[in-house]
Order: structure tokens, then C-alpha cells, then sequence
């Protein structure tokens, strides 16, 4: 275990480093003056200049990559060019938003994926399976965007149940927070619990085709005590994998879903710094998503391990 | 040891839906087994005798229609609930399967999949389902069972994992036990070692055993009676001795003639038999071997030869025993 950990951390780490180069070299080493850009093409060039020092960008790029690295380290990532505020308050005070809107829309796609594609994969080519299959393959087809706007107009609109943007915060307690979270997690989370529910369907399907499977009817195990006993465990393998990198596209969603409903999250914070080009808040948005995918992927990594007793003994 | 069957099956017949189109498995199998009987099934893949295995098991796929009769201790089997069968499963009768590497789930440790029969029929406490569990790994010759009750099949041989697969089937003390060619997917010097294992536990208990194989070997070292199967039907049947000492059928001649022998000189080509297995989903109207057989006549091909009695309760399903069994017919 602890060498499959070990060699783990390491691609962690060196994914970590990888990301930081790109991210630093696409948005900082291209052509073009990020203070120039800021002042717009009027301005006078000592006004560039002065700004260019200001912002440190004259000087060589290997330090400024060094000094981006160590302030991530002691966490301090410097001002953002437009707000003039630290940027690492900028993102915190987005987190609270975006980490529970991702895990809220994770939530809710897990647990409609799972029950979607157990019940169609219990009753292979019934009327059921038929029925929930290609109501996934409507969900796959569908734009998160479009169908927030569906939701906006059935539950804020004509229901009048749920606001249809802005964020109430976490500081009347915990409810309306969620409330307002609601209506975008589901929209995230529909097209990815489309999908996963296809790969949980075919995942179990496979197993159920194993050897083993009918050794545990042969015990006289029912179909449901072989599904949840023998199947399931076996099945999640392939379905944590899809899991992880769904995450990254879940995250990428956040960018559309939150302007669409006006919330104040990372995503809006990374459209806004984008139209603005404060590019060192783009830059560590990017790596703050960057890095959020890997650990995700280095979560699932574990769990493998944590479900199939064959990965930690092929490792040692 | 009473004299009623424990097993009885009539006219068994299995139609299966297979990608070719509907498929007549297996259709007028006959016959019953006795508390404490051995039984072998013997033939090609594809003749239908795994089939006729989970016929009894009742783990077909549901789209397989399935008639005939067959009846444990006097109870009808067929058209039984599945929460029902479940029962019976495991716990009365129970099968050890031919691949041994993919027969254990992977996931679960070993002690887990032996004391899973034991909580499943018996109702003891789990502490109490793992020491037996220890107990039968043990009793099925796995070095340091109490050890590696909590290791997973991964962890052990393919050896080691068929006598893990024994200790699960034998974990209720079944009253049949079904061996689906237990020890072709082995290392030849492990089969012998899981056979005599197999001989030996049934034995003790009292078990009857239905063991199939395509080997004839096998067949003729551990089993009282005997079946050879083709095209779904059984050709030959018999008293082990007497169906070996008088084969009276050209396909249970052409098997024995087709075994390699130790002893022959290089060189020496294995008779083979002519032709295939036919394909189950478009068998010949009759004698489901006459394509393949050397003594056809046109009015074999008219209808299935009718069962004929060449011994006492030896039974070969061919018209002309007279040309099989005379004069050099059955030397092998």
C-alpha cells in the first residue's frame, strides 16, 4: 500500500508542476504586455512602463515563475491587476460558493447515475431499462444552459418555488444557502448523471456476465443479494474513473451555470478576470482547477485500492 | 441408503434462445440417482451436459424453456419460485464450477465466500460461519487455513482456488453435488490431486455426485453409472463397467477411440472423429450423430432412435447395435 501511495503522490505532484508551467507559460510568456492590455492601446508609454514595473512584469520569466510558485506556497498570490485586492481573497470568498455547488451537483449526479444504471442494468431489455436509457440519451444531448433556463422557468417562474439567481450566502444558516444552490446543481449535474448512468448500466451488465456471479447464485443467493453483495463492488471500478472526469467537466460547466444564474462563484470570478484580463487572477483560478481535477483523479486513485484488493499487492 | 431416487429426472428437454435462433439443447434425458450415487456426463462441448447441469440447478437464463420433470426427494423442481430454489441451492444441491481463476470474486476474501452458503441456509452467527469456514478449507487440504481465511483469491493457485470452490459447495453438506468438468481448466498433476479430493468427500458424506467431463478417463475412475451425451441427447448409458467393457454406440466408440494413449509410438496419429459437433440450433431431424457416423443407414436420418436395451439397465439410443456391438464393432 504504502509504495502504490508513495508512487501516487509523486504523479500528483509532477502533474502539479506540469499544469503550473503551462498555465504560467500560455498565460504569462506569450506575446503581448499584460500592462499594456490592462491601459488599452491609448496610453502614453511611460504610463506602460511604470505599470510594467509595478505589476513586476519586467522582470525575467523564470523568476517571476519562481515567485508565483513560492507565493502558492506561503499563500500569497499576489493583487489582482483590476480590484487591487489579494487575489487568494478574491477566490476564497468564491469557494464558498463554488466547492458546495460542485459537490451538491456531484452528489446528485452519483446518486441518479447509480440508481439509474442499477435499475437498468437489474432489468436488461425491459420495458425499464428502455425507458430510462433513452431518457439518458435525451440528458446527454442536452445543454446544461438551456435546460437551466427550462428549470428558471418551471420552478422560479411559473412555480414560484425557487429564486431564479443570486446566491442568499451561508450566514442565515445552511438551508437557504442550498436553496439557491439547488437549481444549478441539478442543471450541472443532468448531463453528467446521463452519462454515468450509461457507464454504471454497461458496468454491471459486465459483471453479471462473470463466473463468479453464478458461483453466488449457486450458493443460493437471490439476483438482488448477488447485485448488492457480488456485482456492485465490482462494477464501481470503471464508474469511480468515469467519476473523477466527469469532476473536471463539472467544474468547466460551473464557468456557464453561474452566470446564467447570477452566482458569485469561481466561475463568474474566471469569465469577469478573462473579460478584464487581470491576468494573475485568470492564472491561478486555472491552477486552482487544475489542481482541484488532480486531487479528485488522486481520490479515486485511492479508492480503487480501497475496493480491489488486487491493486495494492500488483503495486508492492 | 433408500432405494427411492433422490434425484429423478424424466424427459428432460431445454430450448434456448441463442443468437442462431431457438436451439433444442437438450431434449429426452432420462434418469435417476440414487442417496449416495455417482453419475458421470460425458461427451463434446456443446452436447448439452453443462446444460443438463443447470437444468437441475436452475440456473438457466430466463429465456430458456425447459420441459420434462425433475423432482429432488419426490418435489417437482421445474416452475419452482426462485426464492424457493434459492433454498435448495447451496444448501441440497450444489455445482463447482470448471474455471476456477474467475469462479471467486475477486472482491471478497475467501473465508467470507465459504461462510457466505453457511449464514445464507444455516442462520449461525458469523463468528461461528468463519470458524467452519476454517474448518472445511482446512478439510479440503488448504495449507495454513486458519491463516489465510482473510487472503484473497488472488493470493492463491488455481489448485488452491478449486478446493476453496469445493469447501463452498460442500459448506451445507449438500445431498448432491454437481462437478462441471471440476478439473479441466488445472495443471495435470493437480487433477488428480481435486478428483481424489472430490471422491473422497463424497464418500464420507454420503453425497451423490453428478460429475461431468469430456474426459473419459476421469469418468471411468470416479463414477458408478455413466451418460454419454450428444447433440443434446443421451446416446449411451449405463453402468460405468459395462458401457466401457460393451460400447454400443459408434459415437461412444469413436470417443474412445479418439483419447490419446500413452505409450503409442511417435508418430502415431489419434483417430479422430469425421466431421463436427452439429450446431444445436439446426440438428438433423434423426440420430442427432448420423452425419458423423460410419454405420449410417437413410433410415437412421428418419426419426431419433428409440432407447435399446443391450444389458441390464445399459441403454444405447442407436438402430443398429446388431452392426455396433457385433463382430469387431466394439474393439477399440
Amino acid at each position: 500500500m504504502s509504495v502504490f501511495f508513495l508512487r501516487r503522490v509523486l504523479t500528483l505532484v509532477a502533474t502539479l508542476f506540469a499544469a503550473s508551467l503551462i498555465i504560467f507559460l500560455v498565460l504569462d510568456a506569450l506575446p503581448g504586455n499584460a500592462a499594456q492590455m490592462l491601459m488599452g492601446a491609448d496610453a502614453s508609454p511611460d504610463a506602460v512602463r511604470a505599470l510594467t514595473v509595478k505589476l513586476g512584469l519586467d522582470q525575467p520569466l523564470t523568476v517571476r515563475y519562481l515567485l508565483w510558485i513560492k507565493g502558492m506556497a506561503v499563500g500569497d498570490l499576489g493583487n489582482s491587476y483590476v480590484y487591487g485586492t489579494p487575489v487568494a481573497g478574491l477566490i476564497a470568498e468564491r469557494l464558498v460558493l463554488t466547492i458546495p455547488l460542485a459537490i451538491m451537483s456531484m452528489l446528485i449526479t452519483v446518486v441518479l447515475a447509480l440508481a439509474a444504471g442499477i435499475y437498468t442494468a437489474a432489468n436488461h431489455n425491459k420495458l425499464g431499462d428502455v425507458g430510462v436509457m433513452s431518457l439518458t440519451q435525451v440528458g446527454i444531448a442536452l445543454p446544461n444552459f438551456w435546460f437551466a433556463i427550462l428549470l428558471i422557468l418551471l420552478f422560479s417562474v411559473k412555480l414560484q418555488l425557487l429564486s431564479a439567481g443570486g446566491f442568499a450566502g451561508w450566514d442565515d444558516g445552511i438551508w437557504p444557502g442550498i436553496r439557491s444552490l439547488l437549481l444549478p446543481a441539478i442543471s450541472l449535474a443532468v448531463v453528467q448523471a446521463a452519462i454515468l448512468a450509461r457507464v454504471t448500466r454497461s458496468a454491471v451488465l459486465e459483471v453479471l456476465r462473470e463466473d463468479f456471479v453464478r458461483t453466488a447464485r449457486a450458493k443460493g443467493l437471490g439476483k438482488r443479494e448477488v447485485l448488492w453483495r457480488h456485482v456492485l463492488r465490482n462494477a464501481m471500478i470503471p464508474v469511480m474513473t468515469v467519476m473523477g472526469l466527469q469532476f473536471a467537466n463539472l467544474l468547466a460547466g460551473t464557468i456557464v451555470i453561474e452566470n446564467v444564474f447570477y452566482l458569485p462563484g469561481l466561475g463568474r470570478l474566471i469569465f469577469q478576470s478573462i473579460a478584464n484580463r487581470d491576468l494573475i487572477v485568470v492564472r491561478n483560478c486555472v491552477m486552482l482547477l487544475a489542481a482541484m481535477v488532480v486531487t479528485v483523479n488522486f481520490v479515486v486513485d485511492m479508492l480503487y485500492a480501497f475496493i480491489d484488493p488486487r491493486i495494492k499487492v500488483s503495486n508492492l | 441408503m433408500s432405494d427411492a431416487p433422490l434425484i429423478e429426472v424424466k424427459d428432460l428437454g431445454v430450448r434456448l434462445n441463442t443468437s442462431r435462433g431457438p436451439a433444442q439443447a437438450v431434449r429426452g434425458v432420462n434418469f435417476a440417482l440414487r442417496r449416495g450415487e455417482t453419475l458421470g456426463l460425458v461427451g463434446e462441448s456443446g452436447c448439452g451436459k453443462s446444460v443438463t447441469a443447470l437444468a437441475l440447478m436452475g440456473l438457466l437464463p430466463e429465456s430458456a424453456v425447459i420441459s420434462g420433470s425433475i423432482r429432488l426427494d419426490g418435489a417437482e423442481l421445474i416452475g419452482l419460485p426462485d426464492a424457493a430454489y434459492c433454498k435448495l441451492r447451496g444448501n441440497r444441491i450444489s455445482m463447482i464450477f470448471q474455471e476456477p481463476m474467475t469462479a471467486l470474486n475477486p472482491m471478497h476474501t475467501i473465508g467470507h465466500q465459504v461462510a457466505e452458503p453457511l449464514r445464507r441456509h444455516t442462520g449461525v452467527s458469523a463468528a461461528e460461519a468463519q470458524l467452519e469456514a476454517i474448518a472445511l478449507l482446512d478439510r479440503v487440504g488448504l495449507p495454513d487455513a486458519a491463516k489465510r481465511v482473510d487472503a484473497y483469491p488472488h493470493q492463491f493457485s488455481g489448485g488452491q482456488r478449486q478446493r476453496i470452490t469445493v469447501a463452498m459447495a460442500l459448506a451445507c453438506q449438500p445431498d448432491v453435488l454437481i462437478a462441471d468438468e471440476p478439473t479441466t481448466a488445472l495443471d495435470v498433476t493437480i487433477q488428480g490431486q481435486i478428483l481424489d479430493l472430490i471422491a473422497g468427500l463424497v464418500e464420507e458424506r454420503g453425497m451423490s455426485m453428478i460429475l461431468i467431463s469430456h474426459d473419459l478417463g476421469v469418468i471411468a475412475e470416479n463414477v458408478d453409472r455413466m451418460m454419454v451425451m450428444y447433440g443434446g441427447t443421451v446416446v449411451e448409458s449405463g453402468a460405468t463397467d459395462a458401457v466401457f467393457a460393451r460400447m454400443g454406440h459408434p459415437y461412444t466408440q469413436g470417443l474412445f477411440r479418439a483419447r490419446p494413449r500413452l505409450g503409442a509410438r511417435k508418430g502415431t496419429r489419434l483417430k479422430t472423429i469425421a466431421g463436427t459437433v452439429p450446431e444445436l440450433a439446426d440438428l438433423p431431424a434423426g440420430c442427432t450423430f448420423a452425419d458423423r457416423c460410419a454405420i449410417v443407414e437413410a433410415r437412421c436420418r428418419a426419426a431419433l432412435p428409440a432407447v435399446v436395451d443391450v444389458g441390464a439397465a445399459h441403454g444405447v439410443r442407436c438402430i443398429r447395435t446388431d452392426v455396433s456391438m457385433g463382430a469387431g464393432g466394439s474393439s477399440a
